[in-house]
This record gives structure tokens, C-alpha cells and sequence, in this order.
């Protein structure tokens, strides 16, 4: 228990301080960095929950796919002349605390939350428990995820592959002056328009032309 | 303090979904920082959805994490995409100069 509570408590500040520095940080890949270094903390998080399955997964499409995407598009604009204008603005603006007064009301409320939910631990009965202990998680997940939920799994893998052919369709362009090999011209080619067969003149020669 | 219970991961959540917040709207810089910042939020209702489900015994919240997973990598690349069409139109990602809407 012990044990327990020390790699919360040290998984737990290691997230919430990467998570700070994602916003404040001056560079953006530094910010992309603590954002990996949020989601392997959290992903630590729940495989000692009990939740590994999750947790591979998020180790896997966060930090292996999310973080390098944000990566490659930093690599792609040029955001390294933006370094220093943190928090200044050109007009002046309220809009900062505004901000913070916004974001420490829904902390505040959630804690409330939160407390109301110790007030009353029994709120759902745990009768219907339908984690079984014998089997791992990621089999639970499996077999669950396969029949009872099968449509809505069909439809997230529309959506990505919807968000795929978007973001190709999106940044798609057509560019100028590249030759490309089109097999439909190379196949039709017919013998009238690719030979000729040319008088020469002596003591003139050929000009090619073109 | 040394039992961690549901609360502890509660917390957590609310902690990092605070951070993100105020990560949108402090923002001054550019765009991408901003997208980040809704990753946060994102990973902070996983967090709660995992910590009920574990605590709960229901395996409903895992697989609703799931799918916030697949959600969020689907907003992730169609929004980078956005900001890419952007940038290439306009030459900057700055979030006060992105000002076309006349918003």
C-alpha cells in the first residue's frame, strides 16, 4: 500500500508539473516533449491502476503517433521567430484573468464534485460487477469490446479513417512543373506519332527540332 | 494520504484538466500550443473515466476511454492538418493574427 501510494504521488507530480511546463514553456518542442513526458506518466498511471491495456494503448497512439505528428508539423512551420512573446499582446486585453478565474471556478467545482462523491461512497450498489478477476484486463477489454460494443468500435475506425482521408485531402497539393510518369500516355503510344521517317537531304543533314 | 483511493485520481484529473484550461486561454504564442492544451483536458476525463472504472468494477469507462483515444488522434490530425492549410496560406500561425473571420 505503501508502495502504492509513493509511485502515485510520484507519477502523479511528474504529470501535473509536465503539464504546466506544456503551457508555459517558451519553445514548442519542449512543449511537445513534456507533453510525451505527461502521457508516459499518466500511461505509468494506469497500469498501476489495474488498467494496463489502457495503458499500452496510450503509450502507443499518444507518444507514437500524437506526439510525433505534433512534431513533424513544428518541424514544418517556422514558429521558432514566435519564441518570446509570451503573454504579451498587441492591444491590451482582459483576457487573462478572466482566464484564471475561469479555470480556478471548474477546479473548484470539481473538487466539490469530488467531495460529494466521498460523501456517498455506496451511490452505485456493486452487485452487477462485471470486471471478472480471473481473467486479465486487456481479455475483459477484448471480450467486451467485440461483441457488446462492436458498432460504436466500427464507427470510431470510420472516424479515423475519415479524419485520414480529410487531413490527406486537406493538405494535398498540386505542384508545378514535376514530371510524372503516366502509364495511359506510355501505353497508347502508337508508332505514326512516335517515328518518322525522314528524306535526308545530302549534305544537309537533320535538324531536330524540339 | 498514504491510502490512495478514488478521490487521489480525481484529483489528478482536475488538476490537469484546470492546466489545460488556462493553458487555451493564456495562449498568446501560437496555435499548436493551444491544440496541446485540449490534449490535456482530453487525458484528464481519461484519467477520471479509468479511476471510476477501475474503482467501480465496471469495464464501460475503459472502453469509453477507448474511444476518446480514437476521438482525440482524429482531432489531433485534422486540426494539424488545418493549421498546416493555414500557415501555407497565410504565413503565420500566430493566434492574434489569425484575425480573417473578423471574429
Amino acid at each position: 500500500m505503501i508502495a502504492h501510494a509513493i509511485f502515485f504521488y510520484i507519477f502523479s507530480i511528474i504529470a501535473v508539473v509536465s503539464a504546466v511546463m506544456v503551457t508555459v514553456s517558451k519553445n514548442t518542442v519542449h512543449s511537445v516533449f513534456f507533453l510525451i513526458l505527461d502521457f508516459i506518466s499518466i500511461s505509468c498511471l494506469f497500469i498501476m491502476i489495474g488498467a494496463e491495456f489502457l495503458g499500452m494503448i496510450m503509450l502507443i497512439v499518444y507518444v507514437g503517433a500524437v506526439a510525433v505528428l505534433f512534431l513533424f508539423v513544428v518541424m514544418m512551420l517556422n514558429v521558432a521567430q514566435q519564441k518570446n512573446q509570451w503573454f504579451i499582446s498587441k492591444e491590451n486585453s482582459n483576457h487573462i484573468p478572466i482566464g484564471l478565474l475561469i479555470s480556478v471556478i471548474i477546479f473548484f467545482e470539481l473538487i466539490i464534485v469530488i467531495g460529494g462523491w466521498k460523501f456517498k461512497p455506496d451511490l452505485f450498489d456493486k452487485a452487477n460487477l462485471s470486471i471478472v478477476n480471473d481473467v486479465s484486463n486487456t481479455h475483459s477489454l477484448g471480450m467486451v469490446l467485440y461483441t457488446d460494443y462492436i458498432h460504436i468500435f466500427q464507427i470510431s475506425g470510420m472516424i479515423l479513417l475519415i479524419a485520414m482521408i480529410g487531413a490527406i485531402v486537406l493538405t494535398f497539393r498540386q505542384r508545378e512543373g514535376v514530371k510524372k510518369q503516366s502509364y495511359i500516355k506510355q501505353i497508347s503510344r502508337e508508332r505514326a506519332e512516335g517515328v518518322e521517317v525522314v528524306e535526308v537531304a545530302s549534305n544537309r543533314g537533320v535538324k531536330i527540332d524540339d | 494520504m498514504i491510502d490512495i483511493g478514488l478521490g487521489h485520481y480525481l484529483t489528478l484529473g482536475a488538476v490537469i484538466f484546470s492546466i489545460g484550461i488556462i493553458g487555451i486561454f493564456l495562449n498568446r504564442k501560437n496555435i499548436i500550443v493551444i491544440l496541446m492544451s485540449i490534449e490535456l483536458i482530453l487525458l484528464a476525463v481519461n484519467i477520471n473515466l479509468v479511476s471510476f472504472s477501475m474503482y467501480l468494477g465496471d469495464l464501460t469507462g475503459q472502453v469509453f476511454t477507448l474511444f476518446i483515444l480514437t476521438v482525440a488522434a482524429a482531432e489531433a490530425a485534422i486540426g494539424l492538418a488545418i493549421i498546416v492549410v493555414y500557415y501555407r496560406n497565410s504565413g503565420t500561425i500566430r493566434v492574434e493574427e489569425i484575425d480573417k473571420l473578423k471574429g
